[in-house]
């Protein structure tokens, strides 16, 4: 079977699967009672395993078998899920990672053992069982004993259903039909090949097989079958009171089918005695159960609903370069309206009053399809933070510290390319509060904190910004040291030094020269890489600051623009220059006069209803031509941060969605210009970086 | 054509003298545009024009070499240079575009510049063209790499 098609879509189910498995078996380490993850690990465990096995990598189905054995004895409540088998399992978990890892790169497991695991785990599962069942014991033991797996079907066995993999709650089924003297038997049905409606073919079948009997296992599925997705047979399980040659007799009937082949279904013994018994336990205060075909659906869909996923999941996976293709399209689509009204609007008295009506509805419909188009890139940023919990607590007993990891607005959505970049750096920040922000339990309680450190990830959407915040409960930053440090190693003069606000100096640690300086960190302890976390959040188009209290902890603010794309913008004019000025910056638009303008150390600031700001003049920020003086200013008040700022303009032109366009990296110019636009008119107006202007 | 130790050329005018860009290196010529100047760019990038929906920056070619502005006349394009085909566009201004032509490599010849002239890199050598010469421009080292 050629399966190299299929290795991308495992990688990613892998993934998910690890994923679900570590986020699930940390619930289950404090909540050891909790049914619905236990249920929820086995079943990600069981997937696991069957997909390792249809791609043929042994060592990742072998490893998930022993892990399964160890799940299906908690989940039958022999075992408890104590500290040491969390240990164990999630070593066994970061050795299928590394498996993955290797095959995404070279497309093979690769040469790490994992025997001593499987041993640890089957210590563990003997220790835990004691020796109340040794019957079953020895079946674990012994691997595949009970499983026939889809890995190398074989080619010239018409009875493909025999090598299909029978899911515990149909084994249930199977059980419980042999516990009421039915039949339960296996068909593999051919259909002719120069069958044209296949999908109508299978449906007529079954519902033959259903007058009959009850059909509790499609291969594949009904839903698949129906859409013609399967090749010219499938297999189906039948409870039924007929005997096989009755069946094929019955499905012979129907039209186009060329062949069919049918046999019992027989549990082994012991796992036929498990079942009994369970099924015996389930139905013990329920009623009779009446031995016809109907009412059995009812007995296999209550044994089967622990194991089914709860909810459907209705996504499609996508290709990220179909999206930036799309968006892309949209992007000129919105060029060539804003084109549309620029010129409707010079054309002010000539048109008809239908010919807006029309303008404006497409100004509405490409704002609607930009938004869902927008929409559809949106990730939760879950799907990055959701591994921090298992580093923390790997973290926790490394660094031999209690801690724990609060996180809120998992659900807050960022932009596909924007999630993909921005889990180092919180990686980053987690592991400095971690190692370098939380003292170690002992310090905590001479301090008369709570001996186990807390560290926070709230992440929620402020305006046009997502805000990231990494906080902890720690020692702080000591900005004195820092201050001390800086002037040593010559980063900024004393002069400087003594004017620096605690914030000037906390920015300090974001610089590459001072945090690459290996005395630093030995002191002050912080530092080390936050250069590169600064310059990742930049190149995303956001920014970070660092907050802190001696004493208390510190708290570093991630600011990240929503979408990357396209953004609302205010036109403005400078000079004869149009600039834009995303609006997610700014705060208000304010007319003064000049007189309101101070000086204050050779710097012009104003004095903006109680807060004092400073003013930027763009004018000669951009060296633009000089206009004429007036008594009136416009200023445009921006936010950075907590920061304000007045930007002196000439004129406003209106608000405007903007694409945003690279001008490419030939030019350099210190960052002022962030981008450029192509406005309705086919112009290029440029965008201004209102965080480095301030 | 056809002949391996030949190359094509579009011959331009810069002020009063000739020069000449291989064509392997040019994507389009088009008429003066509107430029959209860049603040606190280098002095000889002018700015940028949107070319299709794309932003391409555009450089004077004059200032680059170190030779005076002229006005913009009727003759004026903006020639659109890849140094290479996986980099980024770059417009260059030149005064006019006359024609394709083609020198044998022998009739190129590499000049021997005072080696103090920091422009020197910029010329690929001087092609021989009846009476003319023609100062083939090195391209790469013109535009210079994307940062």
């Amino acid at each position: 079977m050629d399966v190299s098609q299929y290795l991308e879509i495992f990688i990613e189910e892998t993934k998910e699967h690890l994923q679900s498995l570590n986020e699930h078996i940390l619930i289950l380490e404090k909540e050891p009672e909790n049914e619905a993850t236990i249920n929820e690990i086995f079943r990600a465990a069981h997937s696991l395993k069957g997909m390792a096995g249809t791609m043929g990598y042994k060592k990742m189905q072998e490893l998930t078998h022993h892990m399964e054995n160890v799940f299906s004895e908690i989940r039958n409540g022999k075992m408890k899920a104590s500290s040491e088998l969390v240990d164990v399992v999630f070593k066994g978990l970061d050795t299928l990672e590394a498996y993955l890892a290797n095959i995404q790169s070279d497309g093979s497991e690769g040469d790490q053992d994992c025997n001593n695991i499987i041993i640890a785990l089957n210590k563990i599962l003997s220790s835990g069982l004691g020796n109340d069942n040794s019957a079953s014991k020895d079946k674990y033991m012994e691997p595949f004993a009970d499983e026939i797996t889809l890995a190398a079907p074989d080619k010239d066995d018409k009875y493909k259903f025999r090598s299909l993999k029978i899911e515990e709650y149909e084994k249930k089924a199977i059980a419980k039909a042999i516990s009421l003297d039915l039949n339960v038997v296996g068909l593999t049905i051919y259909i002719q090949e120069y069958c044209v409606l296949k999908g109508a073919r299978a449906f007529m079948v079954n519902r033959t097989l259903e007058d009959h009997g009850e059909i509790i296992k499609l291969y594949p599925s009904a839903q698949d079958l129906e859409d013609e997705k399967y090749d010219f047979d499938y297999s189906a399980f039948v409870i039924t009171k007929e005997t096989p040659e009755q069946l094929i007799n019955f499905c012979m009937s129907v039209s186009e089918v060329k062949e069919v082949v049918a046999d019992y279904i027989r549990l082994e013994e012991d796992e036929l005695g498990i079942y009994l018994a369970q099924i015996k336990q389930d139905e013990a205060p329920t009623t009779k159960v009446s031995t016809e075909p109907g009412s059995l659906k009812a007995g296999a869909a209550t044994t089967s609903k622990q194991t089914t996923k709860p909810v459907a999941n209705r996504s499609v996976r996508v290709d990220i370069d179909k999206l930036d293709v799309l968006m892309n399209l949209v992007s000129e689509l919105i060029i060539a309206k804003n084109s549309l009204v620029s010129s409707s609007s010079s054309l002010h008295n000539q048109l008809e009053t239908a010919f807006y009506d029309q303008i404006e509805y497409l100004e509405r419909v490409t704002t609607n399809l930009h938004e869902s188009v927008m929409k559809v890139r949106m990730v939760p940023i879950e799907s990055v933070v959701n591994r921090f919990p298992r580093m923390i607590r790997d973290l926790s007993k490394n660094l031999n510290k209690q801690m724990e990891l609060y996180m809120t607005g998992e659900e807050t959505e960022l932009d596909r390319t924007v999630i993909d970049e921005i889990g180092d750096p919180l990686m980053h920040l987690l592991r400095n509060a971690a190692d370098h922000g939380l003292e170690s339990s002992e310090d905590r309680i001479s301090l008369g904190k709570d001996p186990v450190g807390s560290i926070y990830l709230d992440a929620y959407q402020d305006g046009n910004n997502v805000v990231i915040e990494v906080r902890d409960d720690g020692a702080g930053i000591n900005v004195d040291k820092i201050r001390k440090k800086a002037i040593e190693r010559g980063t900024i003069t004393e002069d400087q030094a003594s004017r620096m606000t605690d914030k000037d100096v906390i920015d300090i640690l974001f610089m590459p020269s001072f945090s690459t300086s290996e005395k630093v960190t030995d002191v002050s302890g912080r530092g080390v890489g936050l250069d590169v976390v600064k310059t990742k959040i930049e190149a995303l188009g956001g920014d970070i600051e660092a907050k802190t209290v001696l004493g208390k902890g510190s708290n570093f603010i991630i600011r990240l623009p929503l979408t990357l794309a396209i953004i609302q913008s205010l036109m403005v004019k400078i000079s004869n220059e149009k600039y834009a000025l995303p609006l997610g910056n700014i705060q208000t638009v304010e007319n003064i006069g000049s007189r309101d303008i101070k000086k204050i150390g050779g710097k012009e600031v104003l004095n903006l209803r109680g807060d004092v700001i400073p003013i930027i003049r763009l004018g000669e920020i951009l060296d633009c031509a000089k206009g004429d003086k007036t008594n009136q200013l416009l200023v445009v008040v921006v936010k950075k941060g907590e920061r304000l700022a007045g930007m002196v303009v000439d004129e406003l032109i209106g608000q405007q969605d903007i694409v945003i366009k690279s001008i490419g990296k030939y030019i350099k110019n210190h960052k002022v210009i962030s981008g450029a636009t192509i406005l309705g008119n086919g112009e290029v107006a440029l965008i201004l970086d209102v965080n480095t202007l301030i | 054509m056809g002949d391996i130790n030949s190359k094509q050329y579009i011959d331009i005018r810069l002020g009063e003298d000739l020069y000449g860009i291989e064509i392997k290196y040019i994507d389009n010529i088009i008429i003066m545009q509107n430029i959209t100047r860049v603040p606190k760019a280098q002095e000889y990038f002018l700015g940028v024009i949107n070319l299709r929906g794309d932003i391409i920056p555009v450089m004077s070619l004059k200032n680059k070499l170190g030779l005076e502005e002229s006005e913009v006349t009727s003759t004026t394009r903006i020639i659109i240079v890849k140094p290479e085909l996986s980099m980024a566009p770059v417009g260059v201004i030149v005064d006019e575009v006359n024609e394709v032509i083609t020198l044998d490599d022998d009739d190129v010849d590499m000049m021997n510049y005072n080696e103090k002239d920091s422009k020197a890199v910029y010329s690929a050598g001087i092609g021989k063209l009846g009476d003319n010469l023609i100062n083939i421009l090195n391209i790469p080292e013109i535009v210079g790499k994307e940062e």
